[in-house]
C-alpha cells in the first residue's frame, strides 16, 4: 500500500490551545488537499512545550474535549488522519504528555509519554506523569507505533514497537537545537538524524520523525522533521529552523522487500531477550528465583 | 600542557559563526515580534560587543527598526563615538545621540566624593535609564549586549548595561563575540580595540579582570561548559590559584543572574512555585 504522509512542522503558541487548534485545522487542510492520508503534528503541538504551571490549564479530557472533537471531525471531513499531541488529564487526574491518533472521527490510539526529561533544560518530571502503557496500533494504513521525543532515546522503546509488529514509527518531538561547535549543523540535529536513520534500518521499518520550530524563552527548536524508508534512506527532509507542511510517500512494500534483504526481524530471539532480561530484573532488584513475581 | 591548548576548539569541534549568526538572528526577530514590538533600541559604544548586536538585529529586524544610541560621557574615549557612527553608517541603522555628562554631573554634585566605581555604575544606569525611556517612545525593546564571559563573572552593572529584554550574545564567550563579528563584517578597527567599559580613562576589560579573555574563556568552558572539577583543570595544566579565583567571581556574582529574592510565605509565591515562562501565551 503507498499513501502519503504530512509532516506538519509548526510553531505552537505557548499556551495558546484555540490558536493551536485553529493552525492545526488549517494545516489539516492544506495537507488533505495535497492529498496526504495522515498528518502527524509534533509533540504537544496543542499547547506548546515549555508549559510548566500551564500544565493544568492547557490539559484535555481526551472523551469530551470539544478541540478533540474538532479535531475527529476534520479526520472524518477531510478523509485524513491525524496525529497530534497535546496535554491530556487522566480521571485520576494524573497529567500525561500524550500523542494522540484520529482517524475517521474516532480516537484511534492514545499514547502516553513514558520517558519524561527532568535533567539539563528539561523538566518535565515535575509537571507530567509517565506512561506505563507501549503498544503498536493498527490504523487504516497499516500497523503503527508511536513515540514522543525522549521516548526514542530508549532503543527499548523503539524495540518493542517493532516486535509488536509496527510497520511505521511516528516520533512527535520538540527537540530543541544546540550545539554551536562543529560542521553545518547543530549537534542535536545531527543526532537526530542518526537515530531515527540507525531505528529505520535496524527494523525496516518507516520513520516518521516531526519536530517543531519556533524560540520558547530563548530556547530554539530545530525542526528538520523528514521521513526514513526502511533501507535508512531519507524519503522527504523539512528545513530546518523554518515552518513547513511537507508530503512524503510510503511505500509498505518496501519493507517486505526490505526484510527480505535484511531477515533481522526473522531472526530476532524474544525468548533469549526475555530470559535474560528475567535474570538482569532478578539481579537489578535483589529478587531471589523463589520471590512472588519472579 | 599549556592552557591555551585545553580551549573550546579541542573539547567541541570549532565554533561556527554562521550557525550562531544564524541562529541569534531568529532569537531577535522571534522573542521581539512574537510579543507584539517590531523595533529594537540599544546602546551603541563603539565596542565589540555593541557592533554585533547591532548587526544582528538589524539582520532580525530591518535598520529601519534598530536604533543606536550613543551615550557618551565627558571622559569617553572620542573615537568611542566615532566607532559606533561607523557601525551605524555600514548598517545604515538609526542613531540618536544623548551626552550623559550633565545628567551625571548633576546627580554627583550631591555626593562629590563618590569614587570612580559608584560613578561608572551611575553612568551604566544612566545609559540604562536613557535605553529604557526611548524603549517607550519608540516602542522598541532594548537589546542588550552582555557576553556569556562577562555574565558568568559579574563584570557588569546589574540594572545598568545588564538591564535589557533580552541577551543575544548571552550564550557566547567573547571569544567567540570576536569570531562572529568577523564573520558578520564588524569593521577591522572595532575587532582590534582592547575590550573596555570607558567607564574611565585608561580602564580595560582584561586590565580589571587580571586575565586574557582567551585564558579566561578557555577556563569557563571547561568549568561551566564541561563541568569540569578545579581539580582537573589544576591537572590539565591550569593554575590552582587563578581557577579558584575564576570560579569565585562565578559564585560571587551569580546574584546578578537572578530575579530579586522574593520570600515564600504564601500557599503560591512568584518565584517558588508561580512557574510561567515569558513566552506564555505567545
Amino acid at each position: 500500500m503507498r499513501f502519503l504522509i504530512a509532516l506538519a512542522q509548526i510553531r505552537p503558541v505557548l499556551g495558546d490551545v484555540s490558536r493551536n487548534l485553529a493552525q492545526h485545522l488549517e494545516v489539516i487542510a492544506r495537507a488533505a488537499e495535497q492529498g496526504a492520508n495522515l498528518v502527524v503534528f509534533p509533540e504537544l503541538s496543542l499547547t506548546g512545550y515549555y508549559l510548566e504551571d500551564l500544565v493544568p490549564e492547557v490539559a484535555l479530557e481526551l472523551a469530551h474535549s470539544e478541540v478533540v472533537v474538532a479535531l475527529r471531525e476534520a479526520s472524518a471531513t477531510h478523509r485524513v488522519d491525524i496525529a497530534f499531541g497535546g496535554v491530556e488529564v487522566s480521571e485520576d487526574f494524573r497529567f500525561f504528555n500524550s500523542a494522540v491518533y484520529v482517524s475517521q472521527g474516532e480516537i484511534v490510539h492514545v499514547h502516553r509519554k513514558l520517558y519524561l526529561p527532568t535533567y539539563g533544560m528539561f523538566d518535565e518530571g515535575r509537571y507530567l506523569a509517565p506512561g506505563d502503557v507501549l503498544r503498536a496500533f493498527d490504523t487504516r494504513l497499516g500497523r503503527m507505533g508511536m513515540l514522543i521525543c525522549e521516548d526514542m532515546w530508549h532503543p527499548s522503546s523503539v524495540y518493542l514497537l517493532a516486535q509488536d509488529g509496527a510497520q511505521i514509527l511516528l516520533c512527535l518531538s520538540a527537540g530543541p537545537g544546540r550545539g554551536v561547535r562543529g560542521e553545518a549543523k547543530l549537534g542535536s540535529v545531527e543526532a537526530w538524524e542518526m537515530i531515527t536513520r540507525a531505528a529505520a534500518q535496524a527494523y525496516m521499518f518507516y520513520v516518521v520523525y516531526v519536530n517543531r520550530v519556533g524560540f520558547e524563552d530563548g530556547a530554539v527548536f530545530s525542526g528538520g522533521s523528514g521521513i526514513v524508508d526502511p533501507f535508512g534512506r531519507l524519503v522527504v527532509s523539512a528545513p530546518l529552523l523554518d515552518e513547513a507542511v511537507l508530503v512524503g510517500e510510503v511505500d509498505l512494500k518496501e519493507i517486505r522487500r526490505a526484510r527480505t534483504f535484511y531477515p533481522l526481524l526473522r531472526d530476532e530471539r524474544l525468548d533469549l531477550v526475555l530470559r535474560e532480561l528475567q535474570r538482569i530484573y532478578a539481579r537489578r532488584y535483589h529478587l531471589s528465583p523463589h520471590d512472588e513475581g519472579f | 600542557m599549556k592552557a591555551s591548548d585545553v580551549g573550546s576548539k579541542q573539547a567541541f569541534g570549532a565554533f561556527n559563526p554562521a550557525l550562531a549568526a544564524e541562529l541569534l538572528v531568529r532569537f531577535i526577530r522571534e522573542e521581539v515580534t512574537k510579543v507584539g514590538f517590531e523595533r529594537g533600541v540599544l546602546g551603541l559604544s563603539g565596542g565589540l560587543d555593541s557592533a554585533v548586536v547591532a548587526h544582528l538585529t538589524a539582520r532580525a529586524l530591518g535598520p529601519e527598526n534598530t536604533y543606536g544610541v550613543l551615550m557618551p560621557y565627558r571622559t569617553s574615549d572620542p573615537t568611542s563615538v566615532s566607532d559606533a557612527e561607523l557601525v551605524a553608517d555600514q548598517l545604515g541603522i538609526r542613531t540618536i545621540l544623548v551626552e550623559i555628562t550633565p545628567m551625571v554631573e548633576a546627580y554627583f554634585e550631591r555626593f562629590p566624593d563618590a569614587d570612580r566605581v559608584r560613578r561608572g555604575n551611575v553612568m551604566a544606569r544612566m545609559r540604562m535609564l536613557i535605553l529604557y525611556d526611548l524603549s517607550a517612545a519608540l516602542r522598541a525593546l532594548v537589546i542588550g549586549t552582555s557576553n556569556k564571559t562577562e555574565l558568568l563573572v559579574g563584570y557588569g552593572t546589574i540594572y545598568g548595561d545588564m538591564a535589557a529584554a533580552m541577551w543575544p550574545l548571552g550564550d557566547l564567550y567573547k571569544t567567540e563575540v570576536r569570531q562572529l563579528a568577523e564573520y558578520l563584517g564588524v569593521p577591522e578597527r572595532i575587532r582590534q580595540k582592547p575590550p573596555t567599559a570607558d567607564l574611565w580613562v585608561g580602564q580595560s576589560d582584561e586590565g580589571e579582570l587580571g586575565i586574557t579573555y582567551d585564558v579566561l574563556d578557555a577556563i569557563l568552558v571547561e568549568l561551566v561548559d564541561r563541568r569540569l572539577t578545579v581539580e582537573a583543570l589544576v591537572h590539565n595544566g591550569y593554575e590552582e590559584a587563578l581557577v579558584r579565583r575564576i570560579a569565585e567571581m562565578v559564585r560571587r556574582s551569580h546574584f546578578k543572574r537572578r530575579m530579586p529574592l522574593c520570600p515564600k510565605i504564601s500557599s503560591r509565591s512568584i518565584g517558588h512555585d508561580f512557574r510561567y515562562k515569558r513566552d506564555w501565551g505567545s
